[in-house]
């Protein structure tokens, strides 16, 4: 059914809508045909994060891009976000699933900021909470289209972990979603080790998403890269990466052909 | 050649929204089609939601159109009960929550276009799925595939408000000569902080592109003017 708010009201603060919900009374035959949200298709999607810790956090790459089918339709799209103090959330998949989860999590820290106890939510109670949201998603058959990566620095420790859209979570040194799941993890299994500086690690983030571009279509040239520490959370200004061409093989490696190849 | 005059009324579709240095142009065509056959052929497709704000709407005509006057009606209240003007931000998130929350049901893209004291004129994109976009220009519907290299060529920054529609009506034109979905004629909304102004440009009055020729009332008179024995060999 058409989703329609119920009731409407705006204070000089924020703008609050009560939406109709379809009251269950258990009677799973009647309410399924009522019941049209179903499992969707994506429109507009983000492509690869990839994160890995370092000597002082984490550290989170995205390009720009947010792609309609094989159009690269959106070029300025901010795929990494700061979620409170201490966490930064990257999505790959529907952005506007991933524009509804920070709706989500903007709720989550308010409240948090409520209790007004000097605590604030880390990075692990953040992906707790977006693993609850994503597997109960999943279980209804109506996930949200996302691959989200969470990390986050707290009381020193860092974290990152990673949540798909069927509610697979797991913690690990480095992760990548979508293609960088091919490409760059084999990169950073081998060159990944504890406490690399950030140039270092900026420098392996690059070398991965330098890959992505020359191998991955819905990639495009313009990227961030966010830093996560004990201090905060920095996100870069947008930037593109040189790519190389000169192998003599790319030349004219037709020459000595019989026809076109 | 079955015209599937039971197909849904769908808006093929050209429209764009442009900001300049003092406001937003919103251009569209003007073709809405069932399935073959071109239902109406000088359709409005750049609808008011405020005195201030505007949306293109693009994809099915029913739904654009119903979600429209729904975002219509909720922000004459809010209106009333804000005391002053709806922004085009608080416009475009409506729209968003229609979208996204009936993502399942809907197929419309719609471009929010409008002009408030606080942000000045102000674009949004709401694809299809519920994304909201905000950009300094916006392209959707059938024909803007034809555009995406035209706009990354022709588009600047803090353009003259004669500049950005002369761009959008350029634009618009070069999508209809490529996209049968969209044809008729262009019309422009603009946008500022001194208010709005409709302008209508038919098919007459648009540049020619390539392969188009002049067009004439009839071949007598070309065959007139070009001499007593033009068919001669």
């Amino acid at each position: 059914m058409f989703l329609l708010p119920v009731s409407f009201s705006i204070n000089a603060d924020y703008f609050f809508l009560q939406f109709t919900i379809p009251i269950d009374n258990g009677d799973s035959v009647k309410n399924a045909e009522a019941d049209s949200q179903r499992t969707l298709y994506p429109y507009v999607t983000g492509t690869s994060i990839v994160a890995i810790k370092y000597k002082d956090g984490v550290l989170m790459a995205s390009d720009m891009g947010g792609s309609y089918g094989s159009t690269l339709r959106y070029k300025n799209i901010e795929r990494m976000k700061a979620i409170g103090k201490h966490s930064l959330l990257g999505a790959s998949g529907e952005i506007s699933d991933f524009q509804e989860i920070l709706r989500y999590l903007d709720e989550l820290v308010l409240n948090d900021n409520m209790w007004d106890d000097g605590n604030s939510l880390g990075p692990k109670e953040v992906h707790n909470y977006l693993t609850r949201v994503m597997y109960n998603r999943r279980n209804k058959f109506n996930p949200l289209w996302n691959t989200l990566v969470l990390g986050g620095v707290k009381n020193g420790e860092s974290y990152l972990g990673m949540v798909s859209m069927i509610g697979v979570s797991f913690e690990d040194n480095h992760v990548a979603t979508g293609f960088g799941n091919h490409l760059a993890r084999p990169i950073l299994r081998d060159e990944w080790h504890a406490d690399l500086s950030f140039e270092d690690g900026v420098k392996l983030l690059e070398k991965c998403m330098r890959v992505l571009l020359y191998r991955d279509r819905s990639a495009i040239n313009k990227l961030q890269i966010a830093k996560i520490t004990e201090e905060g959370v920095t996100v870069s200004q947008p930037y593109s990466l040189k790519t190389f061409w000169e192998f003599k093989a790319f030349n004219n490696p037709t020459a000595g052909a019989e026809g076109s190849w | 050649m079955d015209l599937n005059l039971d197909a849904p009324h769908s808006m093929g579709t050209t429209i764009i929204g442009v900001t300049y240095n003092g406001g937003v142009v919103l251009g569209a065509d003007s073709r809405t089609s069932t399935g073959m056959y071109v239902a109406n052929r000088a359709s409005d497709k750049i609808t008011q939601l405020t005195d201030n704000v505007y949306v293109c709407r693009s994809g099915s005509a029913a739904d654009s159109q119903v979600v429209s006057d729904y975002v219509r009606y909720f922000l004459h209240q809010h209106t009333i009960q804000l005391g002053q003007p709806a922004t085009v931000k608080v416009s475009a998130n409506l729209i968003r929550m229609l979208a996204y929350n009936n993502k399942n049901m809907l197929q419309t893209g719609l471009i929010v276009g409008g002009w408030d004291k606080y942000e000045g004129g102000k674009i949004y994109g709401i694809p299809l799925g519920g994304t909201v976009v905000e950009q300094p220009f916006a392209i959707g519907g059938s024909g803007s595939s034809y555009l995406y290299g035209f706009f990354d060529q022709a588009w600047k920054e803090n353009m003259t408000k004669e500049e950005a529609e002369q761009l959008v009506v350029k634009a618009v034109s070069l999508a209809i000569a490529r996209d049968g979905a969209s044809g008729g004629v262009v019309r422009t909304v603009i946008i500022n902080s001194e208010g709005v102004t409709r302008n209508f440009y038919p098919g007459d009055k648009l540049q020619l592109w390539h392969e188009e020729l002049e067009p004439q009332n009839s071949l007598l008179d070309i065959l007139n003017a070009a001499g007593p024995e033009p068919m001669a060999i």
